[in-house]
């Protein structure tokens, strides 16, 4: 028996009402913390806007809560699914980072490639970074001066870093419609999984769904 | 946990990341000051004669961060700004600018450190020793601390009278080798080398002589009050 031709516009679940939410509460929380440290760094910005108090404590609480989604989210199943598939490389993530060819689609991807593994590990780890060098300087009385100093070294890198990443994420989200669709509905077009993540869209396709039959 | 067919498990490449990434803050945070006095020492003359001012949009070297803790403060000039020296005193004043430079001056090269950890290392300071001023106004018996204010209408800062006469405290009218510009508190701010920079108030408008230390800007916002610096 011959597979049943596919109709252009099927749909595929990608991402859950949970976690679509983790991902934009963490993302509303992110740029509330880049704007306002940019005032915070910028010394002509930090003049024009003044405050200092006030942007400071804005900066302090967002980045305070911005592992909060994250956590939550442990409550979803789909979530822990999608944590673990992040956490694990596979020999072909590896041959898919070297290779030049990579969006060619002969590496076959699972739902996440390893450019969004690693994206994923390196914001999640300067996050905690950023968090506990933050500690360190708006509670002056927890470490001593060498280590606030220290602390106000890394924060500030850690912090160009993770600017890099989102930036580079925005990026790509850009260059991409039907991946913004999938973080906006949860859903993508099975044309576009096959193409971008062969390995999930097997293992998810199990055959037409509910729009099909309508159509 | 094991994933559905299809997707082999590999190694948790991941969670080595978070964990390896929490080493190196680890490691920079306790020798990041020392990291970081390099780079100033090797950076810093560069970065204070970069015409671009490319380089201080990374964090390179020690840079000032400038602080305002109000909407947008006034410009003072040479022509209209006043130092009103007032309170427990026998003699109060009133300086202009132009009084203030024809008094002695005295200069110091020494660091700026903010309690947050962000630092400045030799920063050359020139001024009027705040005793001198004190000494002038003849602070009566019952003085025992001074306060400052700030004619950005709000920031207020106090030490003890003690401290205040230290030779290291001075009303600062050269920073960096020339003015105090207006960002850095200009045309006179305070600066007292022994305290975390949230002491050295900037756009200083008034010196009051009072009974006791009063709280400032940031004592009531958590910072102690005798903010002198403890390594």
């Amino acid at each position: 028996m011959t597979p049943p031709t596919v109709p252009a516009r099927r749909n595929l679940d990608r991402f859950s009402r949970a976690e679509r939410a983790v991902h934009w509460i963490t993302a509303t929380l992110m740029i509330v913390c880049i704007v306002t440290a940019a005032v915070l760094y910028n010394g002509s910005l930090s003049i024009k806007v003044g405050h200092r108090h006030v942007v400071e404590l804005i900066h302090v609480y967002a980045g305070f809560a911005l592992p909060a989604p994250m956590l939550l989210g442990l409550a979803s199943a789909a979530y822990r699914a999608d944590l673990a598939r992040l956490n694990r490389f596979s020999p072909s993530d590896w041959r898919w980072l070297r290779s030049r060819t990579r969006r060619d689609g002969l590496i076959r991807v699972g739902k996440f490639n390893a450019g969004q593994k690693l994206n994923a590990a390196l914001t999640a780890g300067a996050t905690l970074v950023l968090l506990g060098s933050g500690l360190l300087m708006f509670y002056p009385g927890l470490a001593r001066l060498s280590w606030r100093t220290g602390a106000t070294f890394v924060h500030d890198w850690f912090a160009l870093a993770v600017g890099v990443l989102v930036l580079g994420h925005i990026a790509y989200a850009i260059k991409d419609r039907e991946a913004r669709r999938g973080m906006r509905t949860g859903r993508v077009s099975a044309s576009w999984a096959r193409a971008e993540h062969a390995a999930w869209a097997e293992d998810v396709d199990v055959g037409p769904d509910q729009d099909d039959k309508r159509a | 946990m094991s994933e559905e067919g299809g997707e082999p498990a590999g190694a948790p490449v991941g969670r080595r990341t978070v964990l390896g990434l929490l080493a190196l803050g680890g490691a920079g945070i306790v020798g990041g000051s020392w990291v970081q006095n390099g780079l100033a020492r090797l950076l810093g003359p560069i970065e204070a004669r970069d015409p671009t001012g490319l380089i201080a949009l990374f964090p390179l070297g020690d840079v000032f961060r400038f602080y305002s803790v109000t909407g947008s403060v006034p410009t003072k000039t040479a022509a209209t700004y006043r130092l009103t020296v007032s309170g427990l005193v026998a003699r109060p004043a009133t300086y202009t600018l132009p009084d203030l430079q024809a008094m002695p001056q005295t200069a110091l090269v020494s660091d700026f450190h903010c309690i947050t950890g962000w630092q400045v290392l030799d920063v050359h300071w020139a001024g009027v020793p705040l005793s001198a001023l004190l000494d002038r106004a003849e602070p009566s018996a019952e003085a025992t601390a001074v306060r400052f204010r700030s004619f950005d209408g709000t920031y207020t800062e106090s030490m003890t009278l003690s401290r205040a006469r230290r030779r290291d405290v001075i009303v600062a009218l050269q920073l960096l080798g020339g003015p105090v510009s207006h960002d850095h508190g200009g045309p006179v701010r305070i600066y007292a080398a022994s305290m975390y920079g949230y002491k050295s108030t900037k756009w200083l408008s008034g010196i009051e002589l009072t009974r006791g230390e009063v709280p400032g800007y940031w004592e009531h916002r958590g910072y102690p009050l005798d903010g002198t610096i403890k390594n």
